[in-house]
């Protein structure tokens, strides 16, 4: 039984990959911005228009809405919903799962249209799958990697005190 | 499941407050909010009904500082603590790095308090998560009530320890927040036991409640180290 959730970390090669992909995806679509947030409710990545709003809370809900859909998938006997679509008056959300590990959230108004954001978002995804799969399976090749806090125990302890 | 994100330079890591309904959760984010400097602290979140029960959950990130470089961002979490909100109160513990166990030290709710207890037990348990193995602590709220139990009887219900079989961990391990008590320790009956930490606390005074998120961040960060 593992002690906890597992950590992971991606370099800035990855993110750069990742900010990639999704301004490709931005400038196919017209769609304002797309965040990645992980499941455990962390802003990964922000690309596009700066959100106005608080990135942190709005990872945090993301998550959680996502965790809560995924929860009444199961009661209608699906194991999960792969996307969620949110719709507004003059901007609307699209969210898909990536990896099983992070969600991609996509804020989109009437420059566009939800059948082309779905259509190019599959690609996309896609594509985020693929270079997520390699970060965690990097992760796991490399379980003994030290931390970046490995050996920090006085810093730590002098954070404390 | 801690995230350190080398392009921002940051690490992220979850804490969840967990425990009986009424017991002080919420209270200790709402102190922690209102006493840390606004530029170290983002929004507080409360997915709350009408009558100010945590529905879903309460939600704060808080920044504790930089260590090699590193800014270490802490996002704290409550649980809602009705019996029946469990499906959302295991959502919350997804991912989650380090626990504090809010407990309510009146009598009257030692019963509520153990369920809790073991239904943290059982929502980590499904999730694949040793609780005895990963950072926890307990937090023994309202100490100022009159009808507050005794630490120790606290202790013997909420805290009896668990089995430690690792000979390499078989040590007394002194409690450096209780002098002369012991984390690890042998039992009479032979066996090596080891007892989460615990702190003592008023959260509607804020007594203790920094306390409480120091110690269980410094438990998640070495965990790390």
């Amino acid at each position: 039984m593992a002690s906890g959730a597992t950590s992971w970390s991606f370099t800035q090669e990855d993110f750069g990959a990742i900010t990639a992909s999704l301004e490709q995806f931005l400038a196919k679509t017209g769609a304002r911005c797309a965040l990645l947030v992980d499941r455990a409710g962390q802003l990964v990545a922000t690309v596009g228009e700066q959100p106005t709003f608080d990135p942190t809370a709005f990872a945090t809900l993301t998550a959680a809405d996502f965790s809560a859909n995924d929860q009444l998938a199961k009661l209608v006997g699906e194991t999960d919903f792969k996307a969620l679509f949110h719709q507004g008056e003059t901007a609307s959300m699209y969210l898909a799962d990536v990896a099983h590990r992070v969600i991609l959230v996509v804020i989109f108004d009437n420059r566009t249209t939800l059948g082309l954001v779905r259509l190019k978002m599959k690609e996309t995804v896609e594509d985020l799958n693929r270079l997520f799969e390699q970060v965690f399976a990097r992760a796991k090749g490399q379980a003994e990697r030290p931390s970046v806090l490995a050996g920090a125990d006085d810093d730590i302890d002098k954070l404390f005190q | 499941m801690s995230m350190i994100n080398y392009a921002s330079r940051e690490i992220n890591c979850k804490l969840v407050y967990y425990g009986p309904g009424l017991g002080g959760k919420t209270t200790n984010l709402e102190h922690v909010y209102a006493k840390v400097k606004p530029d170290t602290r983002g929004k507080l979140i409360s997915l709350a009904t009408e009558t100010e029960r945590t529905l879903f959950f309460d939600f704060l990130p808080v920044d504790l500082g930089t260590i090699r470089g590193f800014k270490t961002r802490f996002h704290l979490y409550t649980v809602p603590g009705q019996v029946y909100y469990n499906a959302s109160r295991k959502l919350i513990l997804k991912g989650v790095d380090g626990i504090v166990f809010v407990a309510d030290s009146q009598i009257e709710r030692m019963e509520a308090n153990q369920e809790s207890m073991q239904n943290l037990y059982d929502n980590m348990t499904e999730y694949g998560y040793d609780l005895t193995k990963m950072p926890f602590l307990i937090q023994y709220n309202k100490r100022d009530l009159p009808n507050a139990a005794p630490v120790s009887a606290l202790q013997v219900a909420l805290n009896p320890g668990w089995e430690v079989t690792d000979a390499a961990r078989q040590h007394i391990v002194p409690d450096a927040m209780h002098p002369g008590e012991n984390l690890i320790e042998q039992v009479p009956t032979g066996e090596w036991i080891e007892r989460a930490p615990y702190i003592e606390a008023v959260a509607v005074t804020g007594d203790g409640v920094f306390d409480t998120l120091k110690a269980v961040s410094k438990i998640v960060l070495k965990s790390l180290a």
